[in-house]
């Protein structure tokens, strides 16, 4: 089995203090069951699931509470046993930000009593018919956006190079792939077998970060002791965002995906290793996903930790667990210091998208805005893994100049925020490019709008213009019909005339 | 529920906190922490230079930085723009900094001042301030008063043991002469005041002596000016530590000296005589300070990595010609600012391309 330690390196990207080996001192803690679980039903980009239960109803551990809506969705479980309190909209935080959704609110009874059918259903040895099990098992992309699994594999057989499995884990603080890869790496190394069938993949690369040789080893070790020889194990250098897809895309392969495209594009398909285990607890146990590992950390947190926690979790419950919070947390961030958002509350529950829960102090974050003017450094042009010019894009982007954003990439910017933190004028550069993509997308919207109105309109004026001929053609035809209808009659009347004329002039007159 | 030990815990009230738009991570440096590390780098090169040539540089540097920063205050007020973090940045005492580097050691305080002065209000303030100039502050002052004050803006020193009737100017001396342009009695300032290596040099190639008679005065040492090529020493030495930190990168010394020293090499190897070589060039005049103090300003310079290769190798290049044929005994000041104009366009035309894009 070939290790590969690619030597290519990433474009731009930083060297950031990883702060992670508060959290990864001890095991993974398991077993909670929160008094009460608000299980979102869409937890992700794509359609929302519908629910199939009702207030008051009994639900067991890993019972279907919804199954999955068209287009990207997937089903979604009780994560516990309870009864369902409440179905209503709550405010539930997604990959990218806080979003609305349907959520079902369980009050647990403690028992954690598992659902009977779940053990009854055995994987299928038909592409189509794993695929759906994914589907409706919930499977989700546990790198942090929740994507539904499926979604993303299905049509990809056939046209897929490599598997690339991430537990690179770039992000400072989020530990929680790490610990997974240290506690279960056989079923991790199992996942991604799986994966690599689903998608026909030749290779299946695991891509871990140097910084992480614990689970370079246990990885490592499961891998070797099945001998498959599509597996590889690729070390990365622990470079912050070398863990995003098209980052890891160009560290392994050196290829570039094109603008605006997936990795699937160029025959990459790029799964989480949490996900990959997941999908082997689904395939061994037909168990569907309910539960997650979630970094607790931060200094603001009592006991910095892995937790295996229901979805649906308030996360102040599953701070508590984790001694509770210590002294005064400046931010209560979803994920980690680069990508993650700010939460305003702690009675938010814990999804699939859920990496990190980081309780941070004031002072190991920044609490400061104030800027000074740009010195045009270009250090932000430096570490921009997407080689864009960050100090001219801030400049369109604060001049709404739509025809500059698009010419210097704003579309490509990946937000990974490696550009605000080198910046000596500490400007704040990947917020207002996300306000500038925000008001690029209504610019387009309003620019389809009216370019839909303009055709419209031209439409209609050529419409009016074809009646307008029509009719005046049909008049002319008219006039032309009567003119000529005129001319004959007066020609046969001047004929008559002439006629009568001749015969009178023959003699035979009658008087 | 009830097995539960905190049973209450979600039912309470709900904890708030503030909310930021992420990175959350905390910046690693800024505006002041590389004005500060910048003035570092200069104290060995001041040191050296205030060894050999006396006190003149500290007390330009003291007045252009006075001058310098009054009129920063004095400007952004009138602006109406927040003052103290302005002033606070350090930008403005870098700029008197590395004019007094510019700038002759024995003047009227005046010169300093005005230079101190037309760098911020002029060539700073006037642009938008820190940040939107165009130009190179320090340089446009200095080139400025070398235009208006030719005669004062050639009273440079010998060098320390430079010259058989060496006379040195202490510290009250040069005050005096700053101050009150008063010299020790029954002197004139030309019974101080010498050629530049560089000046020296082109008088004497220009009346056809050839170069290696030059080398032989007392004004030039192992490779370049007496004196001055140890001060270049120490500036070399600021600018790899300003290289190792961080705050530069390497694509503009490297070309700079790149664009002077490879004609110069090449001139020299076809006619030693006519054509000093690249050592005298490194080691004379501002080829060191401007390599790795004056073109690397981030606010005038190009900012892609291979933009900046061409803006440094325009400035190398432009020195040469300047040096050796122009008008001036050296070209920097000029040169930078030549390719100081040239920079929207390099940026233009040097953008790299973007990940995931075809070439342009």
């Amino acid at each position: 089995m070939l290790e590969l330690t690619p030597d290519r390196r990433l474009t731009g990207g930083i060297r950031l203090l990883a702060n992670k080996a508060q959290s990864t001192a001890e095991p993974i803690l398991r077993g909670l069951v929160p008094p009460e679980l608000v299980i979102g039903l869409h937890q992700h980009r794509g359609t929302s699931a519908t629910p199939i239960v009702e207030v008051g109803q009994r639900v067991a551990k890993g019972e279907p509470i919804a199954v999955p809506g068209p287009g990207a969705s997937t089903g979604v479980h009780a994560s516990s046993s309870g009864r369902v309190r409440a179905i209503e909209e709550r405010l539930i935080p997604t990959g990218a930000r806080l979003q609305n959704a349907v959520c079902v609110v369980i009050e647990t009874d403690g028992e954690d009593l598992p659902y009977r059918e779940a053990t009854a259903s055995t994987w299928p040895s038909d592409r189509a018919a794993q695929l759906e099990l994914v589907r409706r098992a919930g499977i989700a992309g546990l790198g942090g956006a929740a994507f539904p699994t499926a979604a993303k594999l299905e049509g990809v057989a056939g046209r897929c190079k490599a598997l690339i499995v991430n537990g690179a884990e770039c992000e400072p603080y989020i530990s929680c792939d790490d610990a997974l890869m240290r506690e279960a790496p056989e079923d991790i190394v199992l996942g991604v077998l799986r994966m690599a069938e689903l998608v026909d993949a030749p290779l299946a690369i695991i891509v871990i970060e140097r910084d992480k040789p614990r689970a370079i080893q246990a990885i490592g070790d499961a891998a070797r002791a099945l001998g498959d020889p599509r597996l590889r194990i690729a070390e990365v250098p622990t470079i912050y965002p070398a863990g995003g897809e098209r980052q890891l895309v160009e560290l392994l392969t050196g290829e570039e995906v094109p603008s605006g495209e997936y990795p699937i594009s160029i025959g990459y398909v790029c799964q989480n290793v949490g996900t990959a285990y997941a999908l082997q607890r689904l395939a061994s146990s037909g168990e569907p996903l309910t539960s997650r590992i979630v970094t607790v950390t931060g200094l603001g947190v009592e006991r910095p930790r892995n937790v295996e926690v229901p979805i649906g979790t308030p996360i102040g419950w599953l701070i508590e667990q984790c001694g509770g919070y210590r002294g005064d947390v400046a931010r209560l961030i979803h994920g980690g210091s680069m990508m993650g958002y700010a939460l305003p509350s702690d009675d938010l529950p814990v999804t699939k998208a859920t990496s990190c829960v980081l309780a941070a102090a004031a002072d190991e974050i920044r609490v400061d805005f104030e800027e000074w003017a740009c010195i045009r450094c270009g250090e932000c042009a430096s570490v921009c893994p997407a080689r864009l010019q960050p100090q001219e894009l801030v400049v369109a982007a604060v001049a709404r100049d739509f025809e500059d954003l698009d010419t210097l990439g704003l579309d490509d910017c990946i937000e990974c925020g490696c550009c605000d933190v080198v910046c000596p004028s500490h400007i704040v550069l990947t917020e207002r490019f996300r306000a500038a993509k925000r008001a690029f997308a209504q610019h387009a919207r309003r620019l389809a709008l009216s370019s839909e109105a303009e055709a419209r309109h031209k439409r209609r004026v050529r419409r009016l213009e074809a009646t307008a001929e029509d009719s005046r053609a049909a008049q002319e035809a008219l006039k032309a019909n009567v003119r000529a209808d005129d001319e004959a009659e007066r020609r046969r009347a001047i004929q008559a005339a002439v006629e009568r004329a001749r015969q009178r002039k023959r003699g035979n007159i009658e008087p | 529920m009830n097995e539960d030990p905190t049973p209450s815990s979600a039912r309470a009230a709900p904890r708030r906190f503030e909310t930021t738009a992420p990175p959350h991570a905390k910046p690693v440096s800024s505006v002041p922490r590389i004005m500060r590390r910048v003035l570092y780098a200069l104290a060995p090169a001041a040191a050296g230079y205030t060894w050999f040539f006396g006190y003149g540089l500290i007390i330009n540097f003291v007045i252009a930085a006075v001058a310098a920063v009054a009129a920063e205050a004095a400007i952004l007020l009138l602006r109406r723009r927040p003052v103290k973090r302005a002033l606070l940045d350090g930008s403005a005492v870098v700029t008197a900094a590395l004019l007094a580097f510019a700038l002759p050691p024995l003047l009227p305080w005046w010169i300093p001042a005005l230079g101190g002065f037309v760098a911020i209000a002029l060539a700073k303030q006037l642009y938008g301030g820190l940040g939107k100039n165009l130009f190179n502050p320090a340089m446009v002052a200095y080139v400025l008063l070398l235009a208006s004050f030719p005669i004062l803006m050639t009273q440079w020193l010998p060098p320390r043991m430079g010259d058989i009737d060496y006379q040195r100017l202490g510290f009250v001396d040069q005050l005096r002469y700053s101050l009150f342009v008063e010299l020790p009695p029954e002197r004139t300032v030309d019974a101080y005041t010498r050629a530049t290596p560089l000046d020296m040099v082109k008088e004497g190639l220009r009346a056809q002596r050839p170069f290696q008679e030059l080398r032989g005065s007392s004004m030039i040492g192992t490779f370049g000016g007496r004196g001055w090529e140890w001060v270049g020493n120490f500036i070399a030495l600021g600018g790899l530590y300003l290289l190792y930190a961080g705050i530069i990168r390497w694509h503009i010394p490297v070309a700079v000296l790149a664009g002077l020293l490879g004609p110069a090499l090449v001139l020299h190897l076809i006619d030693p005589a006519s054509y000093p070589g690249p050592a005298f060039h490194l080691f004379s005049g501002a080829a060191l300070l401007g390599a790795f103090f004056i073109a690397t300003d981030p606010v005038s310079a190009a900012t892609s990595d291979r933009g900046r290769l061409y803006y440094g190798a325009g400035i190398g290049l432009l020195t040469y010609a300047i040096r050796t044929w122009g008008g001036y005994p050296d070209g920097l000041a000029f040169a930078v600012l030549l390719m100081n104009a040239a920079v929207p366009l390099i940026d233009r035309y040097t953008r790299p391309r973007i990940y995931g894009h075809a070439e342009r």
